[in-house]
């Protein structure tokens, strides 16, 4: 699970100065934002605006174009289940339903908790072995519904109480 | 006696299975027997029903197979004392090699993948790595274009375009600079070749781009990977600056006066970004928009420069090429489909993974000879080739030879490779649904069909199935088939009737079901 500090405006300055000399920087550093805050808070946009010498709507419409970009902190872990066609043959409906089910969350949402927030994704390159779960940064192969159920519980098992 | 070595994958879809957990279990059984055993990271063979695949070494290099391995399997591995390749054991499964499913390929792109360290710049030497730039270091840049011109070899991200032509477009360009964007977006479902080898031979890769480079003139690349692959992203990224320190890249290739030097970067989750414009326009940091061609991107395409936009596998096949000669890759294949193709089982398949052979094996050939059927045992109905605008093929079309000119006289394609199959479950309403969806979902916004038509298509099958005044609602699905085929821009509009239109085709029965009576995949719960 990664760091997400609050936003900070010196650290976000400071993460922009790195990036901003390269080529087509913008998505790098929304990258970088994202990584460092868990999502691209309000104030992130102009100040991109600013270096990039964009307009806040042309980073405002980079931003919500892309499905990974968030506006809200996302839960301790970010789990995404892959609904594309090769993990349908192998039962993915059915596993987002049990999912969304368990969590009590639609796509999109945060438990209560904070502990998950789930995302619907296309395809995670493992399809020969789905149905295919990502949480965090990490793949996981051929989850039914129960090895679904214990991978949640041991991940909210490591979360600090 | 030297110290035995184990060999276990690194690659994400054999860790999403447990390979680390197998390479802790030999670490401890290790210790605990006091052995010194080195376990060396490799990528994965690509036999993924197997994994975690564990391989020994046996005493003249010979590897053997264990899998689908499991920590609990691993104490029996030390029975003879030290990991023993002609042990008893329960998953033995014989020399790697000699396992049907590696020993019917063809390995040409995959040769190295899951034999070496990923990460070896000595390694990769050793297999013959990096001998087709250094041919390419001593041929003038029309020599290269040339030579991958002869070698037949088309574009591997989907439409086969011939890359000798392209890369010629930009050697010829006026301009001082010119860029090699690689194309490692790999979104289609099913599809995980690009991924396999970034993670398994990345230096294949970085060599590929390397050449193109000096076929054109371009001393500056991108590679545009897909966020969904974090692992890959990591692999990739340490294998450039790998590349850079042992002098493979940068100023000063291989200690020439040449120069490449080369980037990663990382989409942000659209699949759209996979089309080469759209990808342009993500590289350069805006939304993700196709723009219209021409101008063709070989002569104004990054920043505006000429630019060459290749998959990944088409860039890994480069070396070889010029490493044994265009003719050598010219004698594979079938017509206009030249060279090896690494197919991709995936889905309702038993034997899923990656199947490295030359154009023209049929589809019969790919799904049951190395597919094994179902994974669910049922019988297969319907296999989705080239992708999500890809079209679904019944059983009587299996004979159909894999070949570009062959497909797509059926209205199918070749793609990435990439076949799911699916079981008799499938409800190919449902698939239909979905394909349109997709397109709702995943449409850059610039055409009026795809982004709205496609949203109505949803909303037409969903009568379709409801059984509301089918005949005139199947019209209509067919009227926006042809809007969609005839007014998009690119192929993400233009190719979702592929799917639609297919399962029409070949499987009206599913969209003729009396209301609420359930699917068969109901039935068969
Ligand atoms: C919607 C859409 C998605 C695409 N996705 C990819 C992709 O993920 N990877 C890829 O290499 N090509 C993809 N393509 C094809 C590219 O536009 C382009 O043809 C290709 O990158 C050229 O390289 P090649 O000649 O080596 O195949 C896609 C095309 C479309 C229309
Ligand atoms: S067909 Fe769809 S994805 Fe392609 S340019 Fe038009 S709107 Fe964009
Ligand atoms: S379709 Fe689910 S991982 Fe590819």
């Amino acid at each position: 699970m990664a760091e997400r500090s609050p936003w900070a405006e010196d650290r976000a300055r400071a993460i922009v100065d790195d990036h901003r000399a390269m080529p087509g920087a913008l998505l790098p550093l929304l990258h970088a934002l994202q990584e460092e805050f868990g999502c691209i808070d309000e104030p992130a946009v102009p100040l991109l605006a600013d270096a990039l010498n964009l307009s806040r709507a042309e980073v405002h419409g980079v931003v919500t174009f892309y499905q990974d970009f968030r506006r809200t902190r996302p839960g301790r872990h970010v789990v995404k289940v892959c609904r594309a066609e090769a993990c349908q043959a192998v039962g993915a409906e059915s596993l987002l339903d049990h999912v969304k089910r368990t969590l009590a969350v639609s796509e999109g949402e945060t438990t209560p908790d904070g502990a998950f927030t789930l995302e619907a994704v296309y395809c995670l390159g493992n399809c020969a072995l789905g149905p295919a779960v990502m949480i965090d940064d990490t793949l996981h192969g051929r989850v039914g519904p129960a090895r679904f159920d214990a991978l949640a519980k041991t991940h909210r098992a490591e979360d600090p109480a | 006696m030297s110290t035995p070595r184990v060999f276990i994958p690194r690659d994400a879809a054999a860790l999403s299975v447990g390979a680390d957990a197998v390479a802790s279990a030999v670490r401890a059984e290790a210790e605990a027997r006091d052995l010194a055993v080195e376990i060396v990271r490799t990528g994965s063979r690509g036999l993924l029903w197997l994994e975690p695949l564990l391989e020994v070494e046996g005493p003249d290099g010979t590897r053997y197979a264990f899998g689908p391995m499991t920590p609990e399997a691993v104490p029996e591995l030390f029975e003879a004392g030290v990991p023993a390749p002609d042990t008893a054991h329960p998953l033995a499964l014989g020399p790697t090699e000699a396992i049907p499913y590696l020993a019917d390929q063809h390995r040409v792109t995959f040769s190295r993948c899951g034999i070496i360290d990923p990460l070896s710049v000595a390694d990769y030497r050793a297999h013959g790595g990096f001998a087709g730039l250094d041919r390419a270091l001593t041929m003038t840049a029309e020599e290269i274009c040339a030579a991958v011109t002869d070698s037949g070899l088309r574009g591997r991200g989907g439409a086969g375009f011939p890359a000798g032509r392209k890369w010629d477009t930009v050697r010829t360009a006026p301009g001082e600079t010119k860029y090699i964007a690689c194309n490692a977006d790999e979104g289609d479902s099913g599809t995980f070749a690009d991924r396999m080898l970034m993670e398994g031979d990345p230096f294949l890769l970085i060599e590929g781009i390397t050449i193109a480079g000096l076929a054109t003139g371009a001393t500056e690349g991108f590679i545009y990977m897909r966020s969904e692959y974090p692992h890959a992203i990591t692999t990739m990224r340490d294998a450039v600056a790998l590349a850079e320190a042992e002098g493979w890249l940068g100023d000063g290739i291989h200690g020439t006066d040449r120069r490449f030097h080369l980037h990663v970067r990382v989409g942000a989750g659209a699949y759209i970004c996979g089309e080469e414009t759209a990808m342009l326009e993500s590289l350069e940091g805006r939304r993700g928009q196709v723009r219209a061609k021409p101008p063709l991107p070989a002569l104004e395409g990054l920043f505006g420069k000429p630019t060459v936009v290749n998959n990944v596998l088409t860039l890994a096949a480069v070396p070889d090429i010029l490493a044994f000669g265009p003719d050598v890759y010219a004698t594979f294949g079938v017509g206009r489909s030249r060279g090896t193709q690494p197919f991709q089982l995936a889905g309702n398949v038993r034997r899923g993974g990656l199947v490295e052979v030359p154009f023209g094996i049929s589809l019969h050939d790919l799904v049951y000879r190395f597919g094994g059927g179902t994974a669910s045992g049922r019988p297969v109905k319907a296999v989705q080739a080239g992708g999500p605008l890809g079209a679904y093929l019944p059983e009587h079309l299996f004979h159909l030879p894999k070949d570009y000119e062959a497909f797509a006289a059926v209205g199918a394609m070749v793609g990435h490779g990439g076949l799911v199959v699916f079981d008799d479950t499938v409800d190919m309403a449902a698939q239909t649904r979905f394909a349109l969806e997709f397109c709702a979902i995943e449409s850059c916004g610039k055409c009026t069909p795809c982004r709205i038509g496609s949203q109505r298509g949803v909303e037409v099958i969903d009568r379709i199935v409801a059984g509301e005044d089918r005949d005139a609602n199947l019209a209509l699905l067919d009227d926006l088939c042809t809007v969609l085929a005839d007014g998009s821009l690119c192929a993400m509009g233009g190719l979702t009737p592929q799917p639609v239109r297919s399962a029409l085709r070949h499987f009206p029965e599913d969209f003729d079901r009396p209301p609420h009576t359930g699917t068969a995949r109901q039935a068969a719960e």
